[in-house]
């Protein structure tokens, strides 16, 4: 049993992992894409088109690996949690089922318009189209959020024999923490998505590209992502303290704190140690975790030692939550310093740009740790409280769960691999094409690939 | 106010018209991808059009029959994906590997092109016979005898040939030209196979099921299931008359074996479902056993009866943008 439990555990991370990647960049990027077709209706200068076609290619084979990894995500809870859907199915089904109902739907149906459907239809149709895309997917991620959100922080049902039953739904989709894990993901989503276009388009700078597009593109993506980061610390900041109320022993295990203290460190580093219950190599700012999560510099946290047997494996929430807070300011540092040298200079120093090529992927690496943080600092609960992770396992043959497990991983590293290539290949190819000239009318030249 | 007691009738009702405009409309895509002939590019690019505005809402029904089965059978649900788990894996590969084959044939390279092909075909027999196997062993009662998965296989055979049927009616109705009359001539090709695995099916699901073959031989329910294989044999050896024929110089009627086709589809299903009705698991529970609670389902059936036409309505939009013959895909 055991075996099958911590099989079925890392199929499904792996799974939600690397079906995240994929939604991280297209919630927002239907988002961006949308913003490029509106100045393109509105100002009908052709460089907006050529922004648009570059990244709609991107969008598409993101949003098809996003599906596909997807549609694995709604078998495996079947298949690898039985017990999950037993005990909190009344929840978790009506969830789920609204967000095929609400969003699948409507994003699948409009993606083929938007994709294949600009020479078929009025204008307003298609940046319809492209905004209904965009409405959908942030709708799917309003509906599995308010799920996660809920087995995190469960509220507005009755437990009657171990099985939920709803009293409440209101309660249950605005349970305490979704606001915050709804704004704090979409605005990771904006992030990823513009780290990803500013890399890829100083990318094409770098090899030489001097079209007007892709300079646009580092511009608008910089810009967002200058306005998004410190938002995103403010929106992180609040969700802290609601997990400081709800789920206090997570946060002791962000913080690494052992013993119930008042006026705690917050440590930039530190090696925590389960065995011995305590940290090496600490190193401290005095009562700064504390002023963080109390507003008080004494204020009181409660540490992990009050929650033995019922607090998450210690390291990976530490050194996750250190890992997204980094990169995160990371990206406030490039995007202002980028922002302000192209809104001043109108272009980037050769190592900015280098700088921001390295930064493309950051926030896939941030949306990461972020969940980690979240799903690890969970256990050893599925629902907080409610159902216990060893509970919910299926009765599966572990050999079976292996052998799955090992073809899903094969599969991902292969298409993982395929996909970045791919990015970069479009970027090189992109380079290479020459730009045409203004007034030409930007829907005569088929310059693109075929699909 | 809609009684407790009916409340699984009507989620199975809406689950089983999710399974079958799946098998209708993946079928259909799933079947272009079988048939792909390698190495004849401008077929090959015109086949691939002819489903690539719609291949992904297609698959949201699969979506859709499995989230109905979470959301109104919980027990159900697990029951049958814990004994179904590893066709089912195997089969969500091959959706995988169709899913991303088809964008990524187009951005790669020309060189790489033909491997992604290679992976698009290869997915979708995948998809199309797991399916077959994962049908084959629910109408045997998730028995392990020899007996059962040599029928699984069968039937996953069976199911291959029946979505390629489709697929090239399909494309015998969306194309023109030489693409056009090959696709005839492969409907003509897989319609016998289809229809012996329809028979086969017709044959050994009352033979083995006791319940089934029950309401084989007792009315009400005889009424509906005797004329089944003969309406199909019927409707399959029009099919052949009209595709002898096919194509028409002005074009007329090359819709007609792709309607044909969906009634196929649509009594097949018809048969299956009464041979079960009420059963969700066959011969093991009932819809009313395996339903979740009334509260639940109220709060999803209000949202299913205004979303569903919202969401025909725009299918049936997005068909009349795509209508005609395919013409060269590009993202504009
Ligand atoms: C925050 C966002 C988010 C999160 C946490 C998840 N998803 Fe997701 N999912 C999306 C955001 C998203 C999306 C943006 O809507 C996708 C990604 C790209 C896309 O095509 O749609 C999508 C696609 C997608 C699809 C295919 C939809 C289609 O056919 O169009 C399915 C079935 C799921 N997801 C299911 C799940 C399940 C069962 C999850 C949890 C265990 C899950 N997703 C987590
Ligand atoms: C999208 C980003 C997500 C990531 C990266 C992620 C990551 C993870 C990880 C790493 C685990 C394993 C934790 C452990 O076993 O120690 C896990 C478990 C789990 N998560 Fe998530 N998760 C995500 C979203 C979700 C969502 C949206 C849901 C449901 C609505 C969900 C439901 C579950 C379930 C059912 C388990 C299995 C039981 C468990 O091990 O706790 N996850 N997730
Ligand atoms: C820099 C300041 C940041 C702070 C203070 C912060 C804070 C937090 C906290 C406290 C959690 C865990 C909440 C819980 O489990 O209850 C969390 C989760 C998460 N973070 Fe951050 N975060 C920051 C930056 C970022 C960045 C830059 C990204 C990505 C681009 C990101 C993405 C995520 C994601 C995806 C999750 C999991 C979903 C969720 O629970 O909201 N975070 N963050």
């Amino acid at each position: 049993m055991d075996d099958v439990l911590l099989l079925s555990r890392l199929q499904f991370a792996a799974n939600i992992s690397f079906h995240i990647l994929f939604p991280s960049i297209s919630i927002a990027l239907c988002w961006l894409l949308c913003y490029f077709k509106i100045r393109f209706d509105i100002s009908k200068q052709p460089v907006w088109m050529r922004a648009y076609r570059f990244w709609v290619k991107i969008f598409a084979l993101t949003f098809a690996l996003g599906v596909v990894s997807g549609i694995t995500m709604s078998f495996q809870f079947g298949t690898n949690w039985p017990g999950y859907m037993e005990k909190v199915g009344n929840i978790a089904g009506p969830l789920l089922g609204y967000e095929v109902l609400t969003a699948f739907f409507l994003e699948a149906t409009f993606l083929g318009i938007m994709l294949f459907g600009q020479q078929r239809v009025p204008g307003w149709v298609h940046t319809l189209s492209t905004l209904l895309v965009a409405i959908g997917t942030s709708l799917s991620a309003f509906w599995i959020l308010a799920l996660n959100s809920w087995m995190q922080t469960p509220d507005g049902f009755k437990l009657i024999d171990g099985v939920a039953y709803v009293t409440d739904w209101w309660a249950v989709i605005f349970n305490p923490s979704f606001p915050y894990r709804f704004t704090h993901t979409l605005l990771a989503s904006g992030l990823t998505a513009s780290f990803l276009m500013a890399g890829l388009s100083a990318y094409r700078i770098h090899r030489g590209d001097a079209k007007h597009a892709p300079r646009l593109a580092l511009k608008t993506a910089l810009v967002l992502a200058a306005v998004l980061a410190p938002l995103q610390v403010l929106v992180g900041d609040m969700h802290g303290l609601n997990t400081f109320e709800h789920q206090p022993q997570k946060v002791a295990a962000m913080e690494g704190v052992w013993d119930t203290e008042k006026g705690a460190p917050l440590l930039l580093f530190a090696v925590p140690d389960e065995k011995a219950r305590t940290n090496h190599f600490e190193i401290p700012i005095p009562n700064m975790a504390s002023i963080i999560l109390t507003h008080d510099p004494n204020g009181e946290i409660r540490g992990l030692n009050e929650f033995i047997g019922e607090h998450p494996p210690v390291k990976p929430v530490f050194y996750g939550f250190r890992i997204m807070v980094g990169v995160g300011m990371l990206m406030l540092l490039t995007a202002w310093l980028g922002s302000w040298s192209l809104l001043r200079q109108g272009q980037l120093p050769s190592w900015l740009l280098k700088a921001v090529m390295a930064m493309t992927f950051s926030g896939w690496i941030a949306t990461l740790a972020g969940w980690y943080v979240t799903e690890v600092g969970r256990q050893p609960y599925l629902v907080s409280g409610v159902l216990r992770t060893a509970d919910a396992v299926t009765g599966i043959a572990p050999g079976n769960v292996l052998l799955t497990f090992c073809l899903y991983i094969t599969l991902y590293v292969v298409l993982l691999g395929a996909y970045l290539h791919t990015l970069f290949l479009l970027a090189r190819k992109a380079v290479e094409i020459e730009e045409y000239q203004p007034g030409e009318n930007p829907f005569s030249q088929p310059m693109g690939v075929q699909a | 106010m809609i009684s407790d007691a009916t409340l699984p009738i009507i989620f199975v009702g809406l689950m089983g018209l999710a399974v079958l405009l799946y098998a209708i409309l993946d079928g259909y895509d799933l079947g272009v991808g079988i048939l792909l002939p390698l190495g004849h590019e401008s077929r090959k690019d015109q086949m691939i059009a002819s489903i690539g505005p719609f291949w992904d809402a297609n698959e949201t029904w699969l979506v859709l029959a499995v989230g109905l089965l979470l959301i109104a059978f919980p027990s159900a649900h697990s029951l049958v994906l814990r004994e179904l788990y590893l066709p089912a894996t195997f089969m969500l590969f091959g959706l995988i590997m169709r899913g991303v084959a088809f964008d990524f044939r187009a951005k790669v390279a020309f060189t790489k092109k033909a491997l992604w092909d290679k992976v698009f075909k290869f997915g979708s027999i995948l998809t199309a016979f797991m399916q077959g196997v994962m049908l084959g062993s629910y109408i045997m009662g998730f028995e392990h005898s020899l007996a059962a998965t040599l029928f699984s296989l069968l039937s996953g055979i069976g199911v291959t040939a029946a979505y390629a049927f489709i697929g090239a009616c399909w494309l015998v109705m969306k194309t023109d030209g030489e693409l056009q009359i090959k696709a005839v001539y492969w409907a003509r090709k897989t319609s016998w196979m289809c229809f012996a695995g329809v028979l086969a099916v017709c044959l050994v699901n009352p033979l083995i099921n006791p319940g089934v073959l029950d309401r084989w031989i007792s009315l009400p329910f005889a009424l509906f299931i005797w004329p089944i294989p003969f309406v199909c044999f019927c409707l399959f050896v029009l099919c052949h008359l009209v595709l002898k024929r096919l194509p028409l110089a002005d074009d007329a009627g090359c819709w007609v074996p792709f309607m044909i086709a969906l009634f196929i589809f649509l009594f097949c299903f018809q048969g299956l479902a009464v041979s079960f009705f009420p059963y969700i698991v066959p011969g093991q529970l009932d819809i009313w056993q395996a339903a979740s609670a009334p509260e639940s389902l109220r709060f999803i059936l209000v949202g299913a009866i205004v979303v569903v036409p919202c969401i025909l309505a725009y299918t049936a939009f997005s068909y009349r943008v795509f209508w005609g013959k395919v013409r060269d895909l590009r993202y504009y």
